[in-house]
């Protein structure tokens, strides 16, 4: 459990000096996740104990978003001058955004099927 | 008595421990409400417990940072919990390898979706410039939107809340969304919730099961490598800034 959460730290840290010094738009958090998925995939498998922890974590994700939610407070003053249009376009573009991204990817899934079944008929 | 009480929360204000064990105990309180109750989407714990914890702050007295003091060991964990999804994510490599092509092709146009839905119906409800500009980086992972907004002239605290709530609402809503139109497989669903409402949404995916969390936190990830480089150009083909 520490060596694995070691890990974690290690590569958030890893990914926050390579955010830092290379300027790079995406969070320290992220860039770690890329680098730990790397180097699970050259090795070949993920420690057991890794795996653990790794799901203890992520069983409580819901716990963490909360201290930054409740901040919303303080920042609520920020959008009550224009408040409904403000929610109700946030609600419209996120339905929309996945109901697009829902039926794209469905799409390009069951086309590649498609292709993969008229080939097997071709070579067949 | 009132003295003796009045030297005692004065004491525990200043210390990290009040806050924080509200926090936890808060949320195990609505996380059991919500099993409880049959998980019914409006109750979402995280919802609930952020409702609970403002209002106690209000009734309190007490700044957010006198809380943020000490609910900030929670939000640390945040950090080692992303680069810990790179775990699920690894367990599901097959399928991921399966499905290269129609995840990035979802991810573009999903990211590409979630930028102009935004400044369309900004638009159309009159949102002022400002406020659009803070809206553009919504789906995506708090600290890139945030710096997202700061580059094409958007207000970053006002991002922030954004962010939150589209979070928040995907949390709840998105599911249900995904369920009104038929769409059943989990790679998909939990695709579509994690590149909409990233972390709060991934969190939720993350109760539905294994694979529907790992897809979504593959599409948290994947959002907010891409949104950074496309809402910019986006912003500036529409003359917005």
């Amino acid at each position: 459990m520490l060596q694995s959460l070691t890990i974690l730290l290690v590569f958030q840290l890893i990914g926050e000096v390579m955010a830092r010094t290379l300027a790079l738009p995406v969070p320290g958090p992220v860039i770690g996740l890329v680098l730990l998925f790397a180097v699970l995939i050259i090795r070949g498998k993920a420690p057991v104990s890794l795996t653990h922890t790794a799901n203890g974590l992520l069983d409580y994700l819901s716990l963490l978003y909360v201290p930054a939610g409740v901040g919303i407070m303080v920042n609520f003053a920020l959008i009550q001058k224009e408040w409904p249009a403000i929610l109700l376009t946030l609600i419209l573009s996120l339905t929309l955004t996945l109901i697009i991204t829902a039926f794209v990817m469905r799409w390009l899934i069951r086309m590649l099927a498609a292709k993969a079944a008229q080939r097997r008929v071709s070579h067949g | 008595m009132g003295e003796r009480l009045t030297s005692i929360w004065v004491y525990l204000a200043q210390t990290p421990l009040l806050w924080l064990t509200a926090t936890l105990i808060i949320f195990q309180l609505t996380n059991w409400l919500y099993k409880r109750a049959g998980k019914p989407p409006w109750l979402n714990p995280v919802l609930t417990a952020i409702i609970l914890i403002a209002a106690l702050l209000v009734v309190t007295g007490t700044p957010y940072q006198a809380y943020f003091d000490g609910a900030q060991f929670v939000h640390f964990l945040l950090g080692p919990a992303t680069v810990a999804l790179a775990i699920p994510l690894y367990e599901q490599r097959k399928t991921l390898k399966r499905l290269l092509m129609p995840l990035l092709g979802a991810l573009l146009t999903g990211s590409v979706a979630a930028v102009l839905t935004v400044i369309a119906f900004a638009r159309l409800l009159g949102v002022s410039a400002p406020s659009t500009l803070s809206l553009v980086p919504k789906s995506v992972t708090s600290p890139v939107a945030m710096g997202i907004a700061e580059k094409i002239g958007g207000i970053p605290s006002l991002t922030a809340v954004m962010v939150i709530l589209t979070g928040i609402f995907g949390a709840v809503a998105g599911p249900s969304i995904i369920d009104l139109i038929g769409v059943k497989e989990p790679e998909v669903r939990g695709f579509s919730i994690g590149l909409a409402s990233h972390g709060i949404g991934t969190a939720r995916a993350f109760q539905i099961d294994e694979v529907t969390g790992a897809f979504s936190g593959m599409a948290m990830g994947m959002n907010a490598c891409v949104t950074p480089l496309i809402a910019p150009v986006l912003v500036s083909l529409l003359h917005l800034t």
